[in-house]
Parts: C-alpha cells; structure tokens; sequence
C-alpha cells in the first residue's frame, strides 16, 4: 500500500504519529488501526502514544512487539494487570484465557472487574478494556479454561505465554504444554504479602521444580487471600520478562525464581538451575 | 552444633525472621521443620546452605538452613 505509506510520511511529525492520523489513515484506506500501526512501524515511524517507551524501546523493538503473540492464562489477579501493560506496551496480538465471570469478591484486586462488570466473562471484559485503550491491540477472548487436551490450539504460535492461573495443578500442566510447544513460560503466582516470579525456557523443567514438593490444593493464599497490591507488581514483573523474550534483550529470570515479600520488602532470587527435579503432586513420607 | 533458620514469607509469622540455635549431632531438616511445628506438605521449597535440599538430610555445623511456603495464587 504505497499510498498509505505516502500518506503516513506526510502526516508525521518527526518521526512520530499521531493518533488522529492514525485513525484517519484507517478510516481513508478502508483497513485496520493495527495495519496502519505496522506500516507506520515498518518506515520507522513511531505511533505517538508509545513515545514515553523510548528510549527503553526503540522503533524497531516496538515493531517487534507489535508483531508478536502472547498468551495470557488467567484474567483474574495477574491476568488483568498483565494483559493492560501488554497492550499499552503495544503487544500486537494478545490471547486472554479464562472460563470464568466476574465475582463480588474479585473487586478488591482484579483491574478488569467493576461493579457493572459482575457476572461477566472475564475474557470479554478484557477484550472490552483493550479496545477501549488501544485499539490496534488485537486481544483475542477465550472464555474457556486451558486443558492440556486444548493447549496446543490455544497456544500455538505465541511468543510468550504468562501464567496467570491461581491452581498449582494447572500450571504443571500448562509448564508441560509450553515444553511441548517450545514455548517460554513466565511463571507468576501470589498469596498475601508474598509472590513469586520465574521464567521457564523450552528444556527447562523450572515450574515442575518449583512446585515438587506440592501435594494437592493450593498455597499461602489459601489462608492469606490476595490484597490489591501484589497482583499488580507481580503481574509487572512477569511482562518485563515478557517484553525482553520477545525483544531478545537484558536477563530474564532464567534459572531464577525471585521471591517477593512485600510485608518485610525482601526481594530473593533462588537458583533453580541446581534444584532437583521431580514428580509433583506424589505423597512423601 | 550451630545451625541459622531462615524463614520466608507465612512462616515467620509468630516465628522468626532468622535464629541461629543449637542443636545436636544428627538433626535433620525434618526435625526443624517439625519443632517450628511447620506441616511438610506446606514447605514449597528447602534451600540448604543456597543449595537445594531435602527433608531426610542431616545438618553440620555452621550450616543455614532457608524454608519457603509453596505459593499459588493468581
């Protein structure tokens, strides 16, 4: 489309575009904000509602965001935060996974739930507040709960998947399923003043590791429950670790899993590379 | 011998933080984990010394002992 390039190049600023041309151009050449976003992107033109991300993130590295694909399992807690910083991050495309709808108890933390939203699927809500703030986001919403029968359906030909989830068990399922799929895994989970953040890489066996001791049910949050504030650094943890898998820079929690005490403010990075491996969910004696 | 506790996260609550104690020739880190009445089902994680290890595993002089709760919410 040479004709939208051309017009593009006229209506930047600089190197920068703004929204109203965005929308413009969207709206003159008949296609989608996310075509015009990538064009844009692909002439080195920045759309200006990322210009605060540099120089964290350069032109080239938003237009790899932009082409990216992530998995978010979970738009509870976690799943909210995240998905909101991946799409004003500028992830391009986003898979937000959750059977569930809204409940009254999930108001004193979950960033997508509100009082009208209260018996509406979570999945929709998201897909709701990501068009709302930024339109060139694509978020795909599955209102059902991962499997591993589902997973390669659900997954397949993302980048990165986010764990999300609130259930040990599903998460050993969803560690296999990336393994299988060669698929990063950023690991996240919350209980109280406390959380937990780790990154898995295809061949590694971190999240089994992390959870061989468990048994059955769940973890400190059972007794704790899940105060407003640790979801959300918990969430932002796990999609900087996002951000640098797909753009391939900085060091990720590789082999580390950081153990967040917010209570006492102790931040611990534990070696998982030396951790013994092992069956879960097996009784000791 | 000397052993240091090191407790994170839940455990410390109507614990401690970190304790360096007595204890003779022989102990376990189950011995531990059961005289800080901690059920074994709720330790997600033992780090011995900044090495992981195991319940059944005897403890030296000088060592550190670290207990993590298993976390899972989300």
């Amino acid at each position: 489309m040479a004709d939208l390039d051309d017009f593009l190049r006229t209506h930047a600023a600089g190197d920068l575009l703004s929204w109203k041309w965005q929308v413009d151009a969207a709206k003159q050449f008949r296609t989608h904000l996310a075509r015009v976003e990538e064009a844009a992107l692909a002439m080195g033109i920045l759309p200006a509602r990322y210009q605060r991300n540099r120089q964290a993130i350069s032109v080239k590295d938003q237009l790899k965001l932009f082409r990216s694909r992530v998995a978010v399992i979970g738009c509870g807690g976690l799943g909210g935060y995240v998905i909101e910083e991946l799409a004003r991050l500028g992830v391009g495309t986003i898979i937000a996974i959750d059977p569930d709808v809204f409940e009254e108890h999930n108001l004193n933390r979950q960033i997508l739930s509100t009082p009208a939203t209260l018996g509406r699927a979570k999945a929709e809500a998201a897909a709701v507040r990501v068009a709302e703030i930024n339109p060139a986001v694509t978020l795909v919403p599955r209102q059902e709960a991962y499997t591993p029968e589902n997973g390669e359906e659900l997954l397949h030909g993302s980048q990165v998947i986010v764990d999300a989830l609130d259930s040990i068990q599903t998460r050993l399922a969803l560690a296999k399923t990336c393994t299988d799929l060669g698929i990063p895994m950023v690991h996240g989970a919350i209980g109280g003043w406390y959380g937990q953040v780790a990154t898995q890489f295809p061949g590694d066996d971190t999240v089994q590791k992390l959870y061989r001791r468990w048994v059955e049910g769940k973890g400190v949050e059972q007794k704790l429950g899940n105060p407003s504030f640790t979801p959300a650094l918990v969430a932002s943890i796990e999609v900087a670790e996002a951000c640098k898998i797909i753009l391939g820079e900085g060091e990720p929690l590789h082999h580390r899993k950081l153990s967040v005490n917010l209570l006492e403010v102790v931040f611990v990075a534990v070696d998982m590379e030396h951790a013994p491996s092992g069956e879960p969910g097996r009784k000791r004696d | 011998m000397r052993i240091t506790i090191k407790l994170f996260a839940t455990f410390r609550i109507g614990r401690f933080a970190e304790v360096t104690r007595d204890y003779p020739a022989g102990t376990r880190i189950a011995d531990i984990i059961g005289e800080l009445h901690i059920p074994e089902k709720e330790v997600g994680m033992i780090m011995l010394n900044n090495r992981h290890a195991e319940p059944d595993q005897e403890l030296h002089d000088g060592d550190s002992l670290a207990l993590f709760p298993l976390v899972g919410g989300g």
